[in-house]
């Protein structure tokens, strides 16, 4: 087993020196790393959010609310298409926790006219390419001889949060990017969630505030018939309207006409700025095309009169129209801050989430205590890997020196394979580290101890090493793999900083094979070879 | 040529198996004693599997008006509330109980903003909603169970039954004794904590191998050998191997004990007890329990194929 072909010689020592050249890099501050040659290594490892300070937001949908709006809008439809096919019905209700619903139709004849223009509301949902159609969303399906009851199917649901989600994740995308952070990611978790993960964000109430609201924006007219402290005593209001409060403490109530005259999705800009006039800051708006000449008409129609601009259903402001307004354009006040103008603007140019978004799990993490941290787990580190280093030399002598030339290989490497593959190093991921560094020597401890044994059984220098060796490498391996198999299931386990403990030790044992084995095993070889020594001095 | 030092003479005659009847107390103890402190004094349920909020702050003056901040908390009415110093005199960590819905547990957060003011410096936070807590404890749980029934089929696998079973219960012994050190020092059991199980687990098993290793080579060689004599011979052959891997693991994560910091020091103390620990059930739980068990030498003389088939007997392992 000690002899080496020059191939695998070479092959060895590339790979040492790869691990060194990838590993450099995290020794310089990035400031200098950027001043460096661009044909050298400039990858430097991530530095987890508990190390360098930042955000873990995860958010999940609110599916309940999702599900709602849909059974609204189905019950929209079906009251129009049954009265565009002038059906008669009666009971059109739904039911939340069915996911359904349901109408009656008055005459037993129009049943089949009725089930055949509902079934219309049904659309295919192509599941991938690969799979293609995977039914309907709805299922539409009679129910006894007078009723229809109209169901949300699973694919409908799953295929409905699938492009929720994949818009909440681009919304949030706009919404954080507004931040000017360093690299945020932000990405789906499982069926309906969004893991928000932001560096050296300092300021996070405000980024939460900023990505859990909705900023659905509708412009509606205000009702100037009814008197809104009275309505809102009494909890009632005329058919076609509704009660809404503002955004003032206490909240001022506005009975506003439900139509929706123009809406946010007809925003194409939104820039935060100040009245020319009061000087106090408000959001500018520019809407497309057709929002221009929708709110054009409208305010033609209705100078003199206040209009509502409604914010996820509270009244923000409720001026009166003073003048048709026909270049699509405006500016909102509402007593904004500076900042809540900026953030308003934000929202408004991001565009509404597709429901509501809570948080679930939270860990922010300061960058002073990030910095504690790192200095911490660096001092801790290099303690132990000294505290081994002279266990071993004064153990094995030469071959412990061995060893610990190999373990630093090994700490390089690990170093290399995090910065390559762009994985994240955290606290525990640096405890990881050190548990290596403990796990790598045990292969020198089982090959030295097997050296030990083979000599006292009388063997020569040569053939005691090559038995050391090669008896002791199974040995290893089965202790690596228990190992690993704990390690591989506390990933799948694991997020976040535990994880990256996960990522650390698994690269750290995969490496420790080939230096604490294969690296020292050429070391020992040269050695034998240059000194032919009578004696190992083990 | 130094030839470094020889820790473990080579010649060590420890009558291991010989203390049996004390160790098995020990052992029992070190099982039966955690589950005991589990059921009446329980563990210290980090948020993670409480659902809660925590919060560290640094204060600006030092050491940190314990007092005053309990007040002002208090004050805002989020129920059980925890205020303890944390590693430094001006460093304070806040653990509120989980609030009833998502929203009031975001809510109290921001209350407690309020209360405590731009003074101090909020060096983490962190929310745990009850879906999460939850489903952390479900996949913790799993975890460990997944991990060990791996590490049966492995050892399973790899030796015969008994040695299997062996291992699994000497790494029950290694968990539960590590869960009791949580219980005792009221340590936060959090992800981590499984974390530290897990780790303890996998790694506590590899002297387990190399004993089981020789202890298998043995009973091919000496045929005639009584059982009791032939484990304390293998337990002794392999001691140095043994402690020697353990001693430097245990080494490398010291040092984290007292510089890791604390976010990280209930890590570091699992890891290094588990350490101990593990070590103390290779020679004296895992192997003993072969007496029990009774392997049988004919399934190693008359039947080699089993496992060990990849080798004669000329070529033991370490």
């Amino acid at each position: 087993m000690l002899h080496f072909q020059r191939w695998k010689i070479i092959l060895v020592l590339g790979i040492v020196i790869a691990g060194i050249l990838f590993s450099l890099p995290n020794l310089f501050p990035a400031a200098t790393m950027a001043r460096m040659p661009s044909w050298l290594p400039h990858k430097q490892v991530n530095l987890g959010l508990d190390l360098q300070g930042g955000a873990h937001l995860l958010y999940q949908l609110d599916q309940k609310e999702m599900v709602q709006d849909w059974l609204n809008n189905i019950r929209g439809d079906v009251r129009e298409t049954l009265r565009k096919d002038r059906i008669g019905y009666s009971d059109l209700a739904q039911d939340l926790a069915k996911r359904s619903v349901s109408v009656t139709i008055r005459e037993p004849a129009d049943m089949d006219k009725a089930y055949a223009a509902l079934k219309k509301l049904a659309v295919p949902v192509g599941g991938d390419v690969f799979a293609g159609f995977s039914g309907y969303d709805l299922d539409v399906a009679k129910a006894g001889d007078t009723a229809i009851t109209l169901t949300v199917t699973d694919p409908g649901m799953a295929h409905r949060m699938t492009s929720a989600i994949q818009a909440s994740i681009e919304t949030i995308r706009r919404r954080v990017d507004a931040f000017g952070t360093t690299e945020p990611s932000i990405q789906r978790e499982g069926a309906n969630r969004v893991l928000v993960q932001v560096p050296g964000i300092q300021d996070v109430e405000r980024l939460k505030t900023l990505i859990g609201e909705t900023g659905k924006l509708e412009f509606k007219m205000v009702d100037p018939a009814v008197d809104a402290a009275q309505a809102a005593a009494t909890k009632q209001v005329p058919v076609g309207d509704e009660l809404v409060y503002g955004t003032e403490v206490p909240p001022v109530p506005y009975v506003l006409k439900d139509q929706v005259l123009v809406s946010g999705q007809n925003l194409v800009d939104a820039q935060p700025g100040f009245d020319s006039r009061t000087g106090e800051p408000v959001v500018t708006f520019r809407f497309d095309a057709a929002g221009a000449k929708r709110f054009g008409k409208v305010t033609q129609e209705n100078v003199g009169l206040p209009f509502a601009i409604v914010l996820d259903n509270k009244v923000v402001s409720a001026p009166v129209i003073r003048e048709p307004i026909l270049g699509g354009t405006g500016q909102i006040s509402g007593n904004f801050t500076v900042q809540r103008a900026n953030d308003l603007a934000v929202l408004l140019r991001s565009g509404a989430l597709p429901a509501k978004l809570t948080v679930i799990e939270e860990r922010t993490v300061g960058a002073s205590l990030g910095a504690d941290s790192i200095a911490s787990g660096k001092k801790a580190a290099i303690m132990g890997l000294a505290l081994v280093m002279i266990f071993m030399l004064a153990g094995y002598g030469l071959f412990g020196m061995f060893a610990n030339i190999a373990l630093i290989f090994n700490i390089a490497l690990i170093f290399a394979v995090l910065s390559l593959l762009g994985a994240t190093l955290t606290l525990p991921g640096i405890a990881g580290i050190v548990l290596t560094i403990g796990i790598a020597v045990d292969a020198n401890v089982l090959i030295n101890e097997r050296i030990r044994e083979e000599i006292r059984s009388g063997k020569s220098p040569y053939a005691a090493v090559d038995a050391g060796y090669s008896r002791a490498l199974i040995t290893i391996i089965d202790s690596n793999v228990t190992t690993l198999i704990a390690v591989l299931v506390l990933f799948w386990l694991g997020s976040g900083p535990v994880r990256g403990f996960a990522v650390t030790l698994t690269i750290g044992i995969l490496a420790s094979m080939f230096t604490a084995v294969t690296v020292t095993r050429l070391m020992v070889s040269y050695w034998l070879r240059w000194t032919r020594p009578q004696l190992i001095p083990i | 040529m130094f030839r470094g030092i020889h820790f473990i003479p080579p010649d060590t005659k420890i009558d291991f198996v010989g203390l049996r009847a004390i160790t098995w107390i020990v052992s029992a103890l070190l099982t039966v004693v955690p589950l005991v402190l589990v059921a009446t004094v329980g563990l210290n349920m980090g948020i993670d599997f409480q659902g809660g909020t925590l919060i560290e702050i640094k204060t600006k003056e030092s050491p940190a008006n314990l007092a005053d901040i309990r007040s002002r908390i208090n004050a805002l009415g989020l129920g059980e509330v925890q205020i303890q110093e944390f590693g430094a005199p001006d460093a304070v960590l806040i653990r509120i109980a989980s609030q009833p819905t998502e929203q009031e547990q975001q809510a109290s957060i921001a209350k407690v903003k309020g209360a405590l003011g731009d003074e101090v410096e909020y060096r983490r936070v962190e929310i745990v909603g009850p879906t999460i807590s939850g489903e952390l404890i479900a996949s913790g749980t799993i975890a460990v169970v997944v991990a060990l029934l791996g590490i049966l089929i492995y050892v399973w696998f790899r030796f015969e039954w008994q040695f299997a079973v062996a291992a699994i219960a000497s790494l029950i012994h290694d968990v539960t004794g590590t869960i009791g050190l949580y219980s005792l020092f009221q340590l936060e059991f959090n992800v981590s904590s499984i974390a530290a199980i897990l780790t303890i687990i996998g790694y506590s098993l590899n002297d387990k191998v190399v004993i089981f290793d020789r202890i298998r080579e043995n009973l091919r060689k000496y045929k005639r050998m009584p059982l009791v004599q032939l484990l304390d011979v293998s337990i002794n052959e392999t001691l140095a191997r043994a402690v020697l891997t353990h001693v430097t693991t245990f080494l490398a994560m010291l040092p984290f004990l007292f510089f890791g910091g604390e976010t990280i020091f209930g890590f570091a103390l699992a890891m290094c007890w588990g350490i101990v620990i593990g070590a103390y059930s290779s020679i004296f739980v895992a192997s003993p329990l072969q007496l029990i068990l009774g392997v049988k030498r004919d399934a190693f003389s008359a039947a080699p194929a089993t496992s060990a088939k990849q080798k004669g007997p000329a070529a033991a392992r370490a």
